[in-house]
C-alpha cells in the first residue's frame, strides 16, 4: 500500500464516513438550529438596546454601556462555561444548548448594539432637528429618517461580526452539546479514525463558506463612501 | 442570595484557587504575546502577497483567506491537535495553539492590513520611489507607517479578539487561565474560580474596549 493509499485510508475512510454519516448530519441541524437562533435574537436585542439608548436616559444609558463592554470583554468560551456550569448552582440548570444560545446570543447583542448605535449617531444632528422641525414625532423621525441611514452603514460590520461570532457554535462542544464538532470527536474516538472530523470540517465550510463569500460581495455593495 | 454568594463568590474557595487562576493568568499573557506577533506576521505576509496584482496569485489568496474566515477556530485547533496524530505527527496543545492562530489570525490581520495599504495613495509610492527608494524600502518607511495607522481601530479591535481567543487552549490542556479556572472549579465543586477567571479577563480587556468603542465612534461620526 502506497503512502498515498494509506492517506487516504486514514483520513478518508469511505467505511467510517458512511457509517458516521448520520450523527454529523444530526450535528449539522443542530448547529444551524442554534445559528439561526443566535443570529436573529442577538441581532434584535442588539437594536433593541441602541434604541432604547437613543432616548438618552442617563442611568439606562450607563447599564446598555456596561452590559455592553461585558459581553465584549469576556471571551464567549468563558461565559459558556460559567452560564452551564455556574448556573445550576442557583437552582437553574440550563441544557448545554440554552447554554450556548444564550451565551452567544448576549455577545452578538453588545457588538450588534456598538454598531447599530455608531450607525445612529452617525446620522448628522441636523437631520434630526429638520425631521423634527417638520413635525415628525421623535419615533418617526427614527424610523423615517435616521434608521434607514444608519441600518446601511451597519451592514458590512454587522455581516462580520455576526459571521465571526456564529462560528462560535463550535464552542457548545466543550458543554457537550452534540453539534457538527462534538458529533465528529465522538465519532472519532468511537472508531479510531479521524474520518469524521474531515466531514466536520467539510459540513462546516459547506455552511460557512457560501455566507463568507456573501459578505465578500456585502462588503463592496454596502461599502463605506469615504 | 446568600446561596449566590457562597456559589459564586466564595471567599474561602476564591483564596484557596488564587495561586492556580494567577499560575493561569500568567500563561495567558505569555500565550497572547506569541500568537498575536504570529498572527500580524501571516497576516503582513498575505498583505504583501495581496499587493501583487496577478491572478494567479490573487484568486488563491482570496480562497485562503474566505476558508480560514469560514473555518471556526476551535474546529481547526480540534483538527491539528486530535487529527494529525493519525498522521503520525503528535505536536502537543502548545504548538496547536501557536499554528492554528498563525493560520486563522492570520487571515483576519492580513484583510485589515490588506486594507490599510489600499487607502495609501498610488502618487505616494511614485514619489518614494523617484526619490530612490527601493520596492521593499518604500513599503517599509512610507506605506506600512500610514497604512498601520490608518486601520489602528480595526488592529487593535482584532487583536482583543485574539486574546480572548486564547481561551480556546483549555480545549486542548494548555494551561491558560480558563483550563486553570476549570481545574480549580473541579477540584472544588464550586464555580467561585471560573467566576473569578471571567473577572480577571473583565479587568484587563474592559480598557481596551472602551478605547475601542471612542475610536470606533469616531470613525462613523466622521462619514455619514
Amino acid at each position: 500500500m502506497s503512502a498515498w493509499e494509506h492517506f487516504l485510508r486514514t483520513f478518508f475512510n469511505a467505511e467510517v464516513m458512511a457509517k458516521y454519516l448520520p450523527d454529523i448530519l444530526r450535528g449539522t441541524v443542530v448547529t444551524v438550529e442554534l445559528a439561526a437562533l443566535i443570529v436573529v435574537s442577538g441581532i434584535g436585542a442588539g437594536l433593541l438596546l441602541a434604541l432604547i439608548r437613543s432616548l438618552a436616559i442617563r442611568p439606562v444609558n450607563w447599564l446598555i454601556i456596561f452590559v455592553v463592554d461585558l459581553f465584549r470583554s469576556l471571551p464567549p468560551l468563558v461565559i459558556i462555561v460559567l452560564v452551564y456550569f455556574g448556573l445550576p448552582s442557583t437552582g437553574i440548570s440550563a441544557s448545554a444548548f440554552v447554554s450556548t444560545w444564550l451565551s452567544l446570543a448576549l455577545v452578538l447583542m453588545a457588538f450588534a448594539e456598538e454598531i447599530f448605535w455608531a450607525g445612529i449617531t452617525s446620522v448628522a444632528r441636523g437631520q434630526w432637528e429638520a425631521a423634527r422641525s417638520t413635525g415628525l414625532s421623535f419615533g418617526q423621525t427614527l424610523i423615517h429618517v435616521v434608521l434607514p441611514q444608519a441600518l446601511r452603514l451597519t451592514v458590512a460590520p454587522l455581516t462580520n461580526r455576526t459571521i465571526a461570532i456564529t462560528k462560535g457554535t463550535a464552542l457548545g462542544t466543550v458543554v457537550a452539546l452534540h453539534e457538527i464538532l462534538g458529533m465528529a470527536s465522538s465519532a472519532v474516538s468511537n472508531s479510531y479514525n479521524p474520518s469524521p472530523l474531515m466531514m466536520g470540517a467539510a459540513a462546516y465550510l459547506v455552511l460557512f463558506l457560501p455566507v463568507v463569500v456573501a459578505a465578500r460581495w456585502i462588503e463592496s455593495r454596502f461599502a463605506w463612501k469615504r | 442570595m446568600e446561596e449566590i454568594v457562597q456559589s459564586f463568590f466564595n471567599a474561602e474557595i476564591a483564596r484557596a484557587a488564587m495561586p492556580i487562576v494567577l499560575a493561569g493568568l500568567l500563561n495567558t499573557v505569555l500565550l497572547s504575546l506569541l500568537v498575536v506577533p504570529l498572527g500580524v506576521i501571516g497576516g503582513l505576509i498575505l498583505a504583501l502577497l495581496a499587493q501583487v496584482k496577478s491572478p494567479a496569485v490573487r484568486w488563491p489568496l482570496m480562497g485562503w483567506v474566505d476558508f480560514f474566515r469560514a473555518f471556526p477556530p476551535l474546529v481547526l485547533l480540534i483538527l491539528l491537535f486530535a487529527g494529525l496524530p493519525f498522521a503520525g505527527l503528535e505536536l502537543g496543545g502548545f504548538a496547536c495553539v501557536a499554528i492554528a492562530f498563525f493560520l486563522n489570525t492570520g487571515a483576519y490581520y492580513g484583510e485589515i492590513l490588506r486594507a490599510g495599504i489600499e487607502s495609501i495613495p498610488r502618487g505616494q509610492v511614485e514619489a518614494a520611489r523617484s526619490t530612490g527608494l527601493s520596492g521593499m524600502q518604500t513599503m517599509t518607511w512610507v506605506v506600512l507607517p500610514q497604512a498601520v495607522r490608518n486601520v489602528l481601530p480595526d488592529l487593535l479591535s482584532n487583536t482583543l479578539e485574539v486574546v480572548k481567543l486564547t481561551s480556546l487552549g483549555s480545549v486542548v490542556a494548555v494551561p491558560e487561565l480558563l483550563f486553570q479556572a476549570r481545574q480549580a472549579q473541579s477540584v472544588t465543586y464550586n464555580p467561585t474560580p471560573i467566576v473569578m477567571a471571567a473577572v480577571i479577563y473583565f479587568l484587563i480587556l474592559w480598557p481596551v474596549v472602551r478605547l475601542l468603542s471612542r475610536l470606533e465612534n469616531r470613525a462613523l461620526a466622521g462619514r455619514g
